[in-house]
């Protein structure tokens, strides 16, 4: 898809574990082995102790919906054609927050607290993106 | 040891913001500032011995405090940049006083100023942070106006927060700066309902809630308490200051809606030793309507959750019963880069010096400040007073 105009994740060797789940549409976050907090974005050691040993595990994909705006405007050019769409953190069960987009329904039937899904978005041959629709 | 007290604003300039800033660069704006305050305060060129600045968007590079110092033949035995988004300059405050208190240096230029719409130069702005690039940008959570969308929406969700209540924040500052000569956007008043009836941008919040990136630039002089008093106008002194920081997404934010405002304005009362009642106006960063509301609960104006409703039932123009932003906020006054934040310092010491003109607060002797960068990840509160 060379006409992709929106901005592109440039994964590094830290992350590189995450888009490649995603392109299996598979959603993986990592844990800390010595504290057991769930870490997203995906890090070199924990946020909350310092530990370096991280493992990757696969996770449901559920959440809700923490809060979320519909942008009148594009935020970026690439996203003029869009309009209006759903940008939105998520709040996934296992606790991380991640930015996203709501599809599967319209803009205005997104709600706070609403229950959603991970689905997942090829949107270049190389490059699948994490989004939620309704669950 | 505190540095309560130990140094004191003594003079200040400021251009007026412009839509585009024409063939000016963001160092022609600095050094036109720099010499302004320097006069202002009474003060000569030689007399400056320390200097901090911030990024300007328009002239971006690395060792930016040697290349402004270098530009205006400075010679600081302490420089640096302070790099709190919108907070800087607020951040700048108590930077200076700390290093005039610790014997660095006896009289700090604080300056920034920046260009927008400027095609003559091919300078590239900063790169976003790497995390919001890989993690944020592919989503569209791009810059600042949707992160304040979220917070926006989701103030409504938890406390129902009105549209019609963060409108008022717009309503009340546009009074204030339609007696602002400065403002850009003080010719004529709005309401309620021309605030909700501009442009939806990013749900909820409306084109007249959301600031306008211009050009220009402000400066302030900070010096010793003992030589602030030879100066021509009433020292301001730094009472109190307090400063907070822990996430840049604000997808990464604990809270929402309870913020960073919180720690840093409780340390900056808890120095001063006053409480938020006792203040005779505030100037809380606004770069969105929302931002006024959540700053005002978490500096304990209000109860949380209570900004709204605070917003609606108080007059918040300078001859109110709560005086906010008198200058007309970054929303009217318009947004020069870290000049926005900027204006909201000096608008502080401009109170205080009794320099209001049209727009004085009576009898003003203490104020809160309070500076916000990026999407509330960065907060600097002060407590300004004279004596
Ligand atoms: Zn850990």
């Amino acid at each position: 898809m060379p006409d992709y105009k929106k901005p592109l994740p440039h994964p590094t060797p830290a992350s590189r574990p995450f888009w490649e789940a995603a392109k299996r549409h598979e959603l993986q976050i990592q844990r800390c082995t010595k504290c057991s907090a769930h870490i997203f974005y995906p890090r070199e050691l924990c946020p909350e102790c310092l530990a370096p040993d991280l493992q990757w595990i696969k996770v449901s994909g559920k959440g809700s919906v923490y809060s979320f705006t519909i942008a009148q405007q594009a935020t970026h050019h690439g996203f003029a054609e869009e309009v209006p769409y759903v940008i939105a953190i998520v709040e996934l069960d296992e606790g991380p927050r991640l930015t996203t987009n709501i599809t599967g329904c319209k803009p205005e039937a997104v709600r706070i607290g609403m229950p959603v899904v991970a689905s997942f978005d090829d949107v270049t041959p190389e490059m699948t993106l994490v989004k939620f629709r309704p669950a | 040891m505190s540095i309560k007290g130990k140094a004191a604003v003594v003079g200040f300039a400021e251009t007026k913001p412009q839509k585009s800033s024409g063939d000016r660069t963001a160092l022609g704006i600095i050094g036109e500032v720099a010499r302004d305050a320097i006069a202002d305060a009474g003060l000569e060129k030689k007399d400056i011995d320390g200097l901090l600045t911030g990024i300007a968007f328009g002239d971006f590079s690395v060792l930016w405090p040697s290349v402004v110092a270098e530009y205006l033949r400075l010679h600081p035995r302490y420089f640096s940049q302070v790099e709190l988004g919108g907070a800087s300059p607020a951040g700048m405050v108590w930077r200076a006083a700390a290093a005039i208190e610790a014997g660095m240096c006896n009289t700090v230029l604080c300056v920034v100023g920046d260009t927008w719409g400027n095609r003559t130069l091919a300078l590239k702005p900063p790169p976003f942070p790497r995390m919001d690039a890989e993690f944020d940008a592919p989503y569209g959570l791009i810059a600042a106006n949707p992160g304040y969308a979220l917070i926006a929406q989701r103030h409504m969700h938890e406390f129902g927060t009105t549209p019609q209540q963060m409108a008022k924040v717009a309503v009340d500052q546009r009074k204030n700066a339609c007696k602002n000569p400065a403002a850009m956007f003080g010719n004529k008043e709005i309401t309620v309902d021309d605030v909700l009836n501009s442009r939806m941008i990013v749900d909820p919040l409306h084109l007249l809630e959301i600031v306008s990136p211009c050009s220009g630039g402000g400066a302030f002089i900070v010096t010793s308490a003992e030589r602030a008093k030879q100066g021509p106008h009433r020292p301001v002194y730094l009472l109190g200051a307090g400063e907070a920081g822990g996430h840049c997404g604000i997808t990464r934010a604990p809270s929402l809606t309870t913020s960073l405002v919180k720690p840093a304005a409780e340390a900056a009362f808890a120095m001063a030793g006053v409480a938020p009642k006792d203040m005779h106006f505030v100037q809380p960063y606004d770069c969105y309507t929302i931002t006024v509301i959540v700053t005002l609960e978490d500096a304990g104006f209000c109860k949380k959750g209570e900004g709204g409703r605070f917003v609606e039932e108080h007059d918040l123009s300078y001859k109110g019963d709560f005086p906010s932003n008198t200058h007309g906020g970054q929303l009217s006054y318009g947004q020069p880069g870290l000049a926005g934040g900027m204006s909201h310092v000096i608008e502080g010491v401009r109170q205080l010096m009794e320099r209001g003109e049209g727009r004085q607060v009576k009898d003003a002797t203490i104020g809160y400040v309070n500076g916000n960068g990026g999407i509330m990840s960065e907060q600097c509160s002060l407590v300004l007073g004279v004596q």
